[in-house]
Parts: C-alpha cells; structure tokens; sequence
C-alpha cells in the first residue's frame, strides 16, 4: 500500500475515533437515561421507529464504527500476527462491510 | 569494601548469564563495572564503549532489564539489593555477549531519508535562519540525538513490526523536514509515512521515557504525523 493511501487510512481512523467519542457519550447518555426512566422496549420502538433524526445519528455511528475498527484490526493483525499485506487488507475490508451491513440491519430494524 | 553480583549476557542469541563479583566503589558506573570484569576478571568480555562521557552513543546496554547509556549511569542509582544484570541493546542481532549489531538501527535513518539534502552551491551566500524561527526551534528540540539505540530498544513498535523505521530515524528525519536549506521534504515526508513509518507511533512514549539526553521522539514523530497529513490532504504526498 502506498504512503499516500496509510496515511489517509490513518486520517480516516482519527476522523472516525473523534465522530465515536461524541457517539458513545451519546449513546450511553441515552441508554442510561431510557433505562433509569423505565422506558420499556415497546416504548424505546415508539419512539425511534419513524425517526429521522434516530436514524441519522445511528447512520453516522455506524459508518464511523465501520470505518475505525477494520483499519485498528488491521494493525492488531500486523503487530500481533504478523499479517499483513492484501490479504490482510481484504480480511478487515470485509470485517468493515459486514459491520456496515449488520449496522445498517439494525438501524432499520428498530426505525423504520 | 563491599561487592556487586553482576549477571552479563555471554554469547549470541542463544547465550546465558554469567554472574562475577565485582568490588563496589564510589561514584561507579555501569560502564566502570563492565570494564572491571573484562580487564579484571575475563578478558574475553565483548562489549562496545569509546568517549566514556555520554558523547558517542556507542556504550548502550540493557541494565536491569531498562536499556540505558552505561557510561552515565552511576551504579547506585539502578543496583537491587547489589545485583546488577547487563544484556545486550534489545531489538537488535547480538553480535557476542554485550555487542549487537547496529547496522539496522542506522540504515533505518538512510531509509527515512536522514541525510541532508542540500539546495544550494558553495558558490551562494550562507543560509540565514533565525535562531527564533519555529523551525529552528522544533529542530534545537530534537537534534541533539547521539544514535545510542535506546530508544529504539525501548519501542515496543520495533518489536511488533521488524520494518518500523523507530524513535531515532523518524527524529532525525522531523529534524531535517523542519530545516528550511533542506531540499528533500515530500520524498522525506513520503518515506516516514505509513505502516513502517510514523503512522505506526502507537505513542506509548518509551522513547522519551528512556531517552539519555531528555528528547522527546514521541514529539518529533507527532510532528511527522501532522505533516504527512496535510501533505496527503494537498495531494503532494
């Protein structure tokens, strides 16, 4: 992979860490406080399912997610492995597209 | 007088520790106890020393598992309970006993681009830089590297990723991308980016930590990581 193409991966992978520390407050925010407030599950649905704004910010969790964790494994899997080059590469590409897609499933499954 | 247990690594990789008594004297350094066993006590030591006065970066040993410079590090200060164990640099191939074989260690500054790549002839007037500009600034900050080894021996990148240019390399390659009569900035910037480069810095800062002049690599690294970035977000990377 060229110097050009790490060094943008390494961008990516900071870009998307700054979007998930905002996501994750935001996330454990809401969860505590559906929780504590003892929304039941039926509840939680009636609020999310039509919900742009819901579907948006867990769209932008995910994508970020999708993006951080194929390029982190990917060093994981070269200092701790020893794998690297394409195939290396190919393996988390598709960890990120799985991630994407069961993201997506679930954006859908509780908005929609 | 009182004495020292001092464990040193004998042979190659596959080596063990042979343990001496060495007499304990006042204002004694590593490098001092090192020299006592090979002139006193077995003079088929092997091990590597020339200025003596934290200069030349030749005498870099791992003492009590830390990599230090032997010949400014007193004794008292890292004995326990008067034993001392000195190894090898790690990191490195082990030539014989306290010797390693550095040839890696400097070829990674040839392949991060470290040498000086002038833009001017004898013939133009000398460079003018103030002492105050940033660049100076961030190049005094870090120039003073003696290539002891220690902090590459103490990077635990180096040990993940065999290709990894390390702390000193990348140092030495900030110091020069900050030097304005440099004419090798992008093909710099180019080869100290990435997977082997200062992108793989996971920041754990050993290199400062152990540093035996008080540089700070992590710092000129960060420095590489923002200027690949910019370079790669003009395109001219």
């Amino acid at each position: 992979m060229s110097a050009r193409a790490e060094t943008r991966l390494w961008l990516a992978q900071r870009a998307s860490a700054a979007v998930l520390a905002l996501c994750v407050a935001v996330h454990l925010a809401t969860m505590i406080a559906a929780v504590r407030g003892g929304l039941t599950a039926a509840e939680m649905l009636g609020r999310t399912r039509g919900s742009i704004a819901w579907a948006a910010f867990y769209g932008v969790f995910v994508l970020a997610v999708s993006i951080h964790a194929p390029i982190g494994l990917r060093t994981v899997a070269s200092e701790w492995l020893g794998w690297r080059g394409r195939s290396a590469d190919v393996a988390c590409t598709i960890v990120g597209v799985a991630l994407l897609a069961l993201g997506a499933r679930a954006i859908l499954a509780v908005t929609r | 007088m009182s004495t020292l247990a001092v464990s040193v690594w004998r042979g190659g990789r596959d080596g063990r520790f042979q343990t001496f008594m060495v007499p304990r004297l006042d204002a004694q350094t590593v490098l001092d106890v090192v020299t006592h066993i090979q002139r006193r006590l077995d003079p088929t030591l092997a091990y590597r020393f020339a200025c003596r006065v934290g200069m030349c970066g030749s005498c870099s040993m791992t003492v009590n598992g830390e990599p230090r410079w032997t010949c400014r590090t007193h004794v008292a200060n890292v004995e326990r309970n008067g034993k001392l164990e000195i190894a090898p640099l790690a990191h490195l191939p082990i030539v014989r006993d306290l010797v390693t074989d550095m040839r890696e260690f400097f070829d990674k500054w040839a392949r991060a681009r470290g040498q000086f790549q002038p833009t001017k002839t004898r013939r133009d007037d000398v460079a003018r830089v103030a002492p105050s500009s940033a660049g100076r600034l961030a190049i005094d900050a870090a120039i003073e590297c003696i290539g002891c080894g220690v902090c590459y021996a103490a990077c635990d990148v180096v040990a993940w990723n065999p290709d990894y240019l390390g702390p000193a390399a990348l140092n030495r390659a900030w110091t020069l991308t900050n030097d304005v009569r440099d004419g090798a900035g992008r093909a710099r910037l180019a080869a100290v980016a990435g997977d082997a480069g200062c992108h793989a810095c996971h920041t754990h800062e050993s290199c400062s930590e152990r540093c035996p002049k008080h540089l700070a690599p992590t710092a000129s690294i960060a420095g590489l990581k923002r200027a690949t970035a910019l370079a790669a977000l003009r395109g001219e990377l």
